[in-house]
């Protein structure tokens, strides 16, 4: 019991932060038109990308003599990166589609 | 970490949530998808340009290489792919997500081994993103047709015991032997395991809110690495993400009528009531030519078009709008019903059918359609089958028994297009199509109304 309190007044900021976003994800999406899901889905799935900073923080820290982490964070960069310019590009091409008629 | 690189981070979050609100209105789509690309692209500038570690030459010019053929590979990936085939994309982008936070947590495993907070973000990171990658990678190879729905007896049991156990192996490394590489392996092959077992039963039917739910899982456990770095964007965005994702889940569920986990665990098809099914039909189908059907609908008021997977699959979308502005100028009210989950993602019909410029207010909703099909003279189903069962309504053994569907059998004729009579992609029968108002047109749905469209133009 100890331990959980000590753990949430160490994280009270990021527990506040996380809540937030919660309901921020949430609000944002609760009324959207079921024409816009699969669109949304996409590029919801281009900002899971942002995964990337965490592979590019583990390149940048990597000793060079460290070729596990060196190799690891190079495929992880690739993936990262793939999952961000795929992911808006789709997305950007099934919008455009919406806007072409009218 | 530099304030400049808070501040653009900042920045960033707030492009993703604008973004994310703007992608929730057909007029600001578009512009929201470029602000969260342009705040994505920032981010991921400042976090290479504007940090404080000493960093060696050969790490900026792998990190180059590794941006540089990610770019290209993804740009090519997503512009050469067929609008039939978004819905499997989504989903493999979506494991390349996963994987990498998994090789994040792998690489970081070991680095942070005395503080026991840490070492349970980096464990969690591994789990779901592993399971994330494997499970999308499935969702993808089952929706382009390479790999069929595997259903093992008992895999509920045996799926939650995985999990329980994946829970219980990760909290014993944190607790007693933080700097064990081989457990780490143990733990790594066994998630990535779980996430192929965790979505192989998975019927077809149900793969969108699977595809959602492993979409929303990849932004909790980039969330996760977030909180591993201390990140604010990486947080912010991944909780976005998995919240967002988690929603439109539960949409799509509501969508079915169903609860998601009837989804997960109760995957269509416990053999013995499909069965039952299929020995309560039967019957006699009507068969119908491409002619006899043009005549129906030349001299009809009212059509209304079902479209399904089949149309997506037989890349018919144009041919469709063809048939549409044809029956429209000779004076025919052409409308199409849209069910929510109606092809293999939420939305799938739209995007296909505004690809070939289909006018958006003839995109009509379950709900506003059902009340107009008895003042309906023909509806044409191209494709779809298990959102038209009236199983849903009268049969309770049914797997789909409950879920809302568009209630064509009210309507004066129903022409059917099917390649065959097989059953749908839940492997349920469809009475619809023994009804005596019913007409079967066989054949390839895009040959089908080509046909429609050449015996209609001469007429």
């Amino acid at each position: 019991m100890n331990e959980l309190v000590e753990f949430i007044s160490n994280n009270l900021q990021l527990l506040y932060i996380l809540i937030l976003a919660i309901f921020i994800g949430v609000e944002l999406i609760k009324n959207v038109p079921s024409v816009l899901h699969t669109p949304l889905m996409s590029g919801a799935n281009a900002l899971s990308g942002v995964v990337i900073v965490g592979a590019l923080l583990v390149m940048l820290q990597a000793k060079p003599d460290d070729f596990l982490s060196l190799g690891l964070g190079f495929v992880a960069v690739i993936l990262g990166i793939l999952n961000v310019v795929g992911g808006f590009v789709v997305t950007d091409r099934m919008l455009q589609m919406f806007k072409k008629k009218k | 970490m530099t304030i400049t690189l808070s501040i653009i981070y900042l920045i960033t979050t707030i492009a993703f949530v604008i973004g994310l609100k703007m992608l929730g209105h057909p007029q600001t789509a578009k512009k929201g998808n470029l602000i969260s690309g342009v705040g994505m692209g920032l981010a991921i500038v400042a976090t290479i340009f504007l940090h404080d570690f000493e960093v060696p030459s050969i790490n900026y010019i792998l990190i180059g290489v590794a941006l540089l053929i990610g770019t290209i590979l993804g740009y090519l990936i997503a512009m050469k792919v067929a609008m039939t085939k978004m819905p499997e994309l989504v989903s493999l982008f979506n494991g390349f997500g996963g994987g990498s936070a998994l090789l994040i947590g792998l690489v970081e495993f070991g680095n942070f081994s005395e503080d026991a907070t840490q070492t349970s973000t980096i464990i969690a990171a591994i789990i779901i993103g592993s399971l994330t990658f494997t499970g999308s990678l499935v969702a993808w190879a089952k929706l382009n047709g390479s790999m069929k729905d595997i259903r093992m007896p008992n895999y509920n049991l045996i799926n939650n015991l995985v999990i329980l156990a994946l829970i219980a192996f990760g909290a014993y490394i944190v607790m007693y032997d933080s700097t064990n590489l081989l457990l780490i392996y143990l733990l790594l092959a066994a998630s990535l395991i779980y996430g192929v077992l965790f979505v192989i039963p998975i019927g077809g039917a149900d793969m969108p809110v699977v595809i959602s739910l492993l979409n929303s899982l990849t932004g909790i456990a980039a969330a996760i690495t977030g909180v591993l770095y201390g990140n604010m964007v990486m947080m912010v965005g991944g909780i976005l993400v998995g919240s967002a994702g988690l929603i439109l889940t539960f949409i799509m569920c509501k969508a079915m009528n169903r609860s998601l986990s009837n989804v997960i665990f109760g995957a269509f098809g416990g053999g013995e009531t499909a069965m039952a099914a299929v020995g309560k039909t039967g019957g006699t189908i009507k068969k119908t030519t491409a002619s006899d059907s043009a005549i129906l609908m030349n001299y009809a008021s009212k059509v209304v078009i079902v479209p399904g997977y089949g149309l997506a699959v037989a890349q018919a979308q144009h041919v469709i709008h063809e048939l549409e502005e044809l029956l429209t100028k000779k004076g025919v009210d052409v409308s199409y019903a849209i069910h929510p989950v109606a092809g293999r993602m939420p939305g799938h019909m739209n995007v296909l059918l505004a690809e070939s410029n289909v006018s958006y207010d003839k995109l009509i909703e379950m709900d506003n359609i059902n009340p107009q099909f008895p003042n309906t003279d023909v509806v044409l189903v191209v494709g779809a089958n298990d959102v038209v069962n009236p199983a849903a309504h009268n049969d309770p053994s049914s797997p789909i028994y409950g879920m809302p569907i568009l209630d064509v059998e009210n309507a004066k004729h129903i022409i059917v297009n099917k390649r065959s009579m097989n059953a749908g992609y839940a492997g349920i029968e469809n009475e619809l199509f023994f009804n005596q108002k019913t007409s079967m047109l066989f054949g390839d749905a895009k040959s089908a109304l080509t046909e429609l469209v050449n015996e209609l133009k001469n007429m």
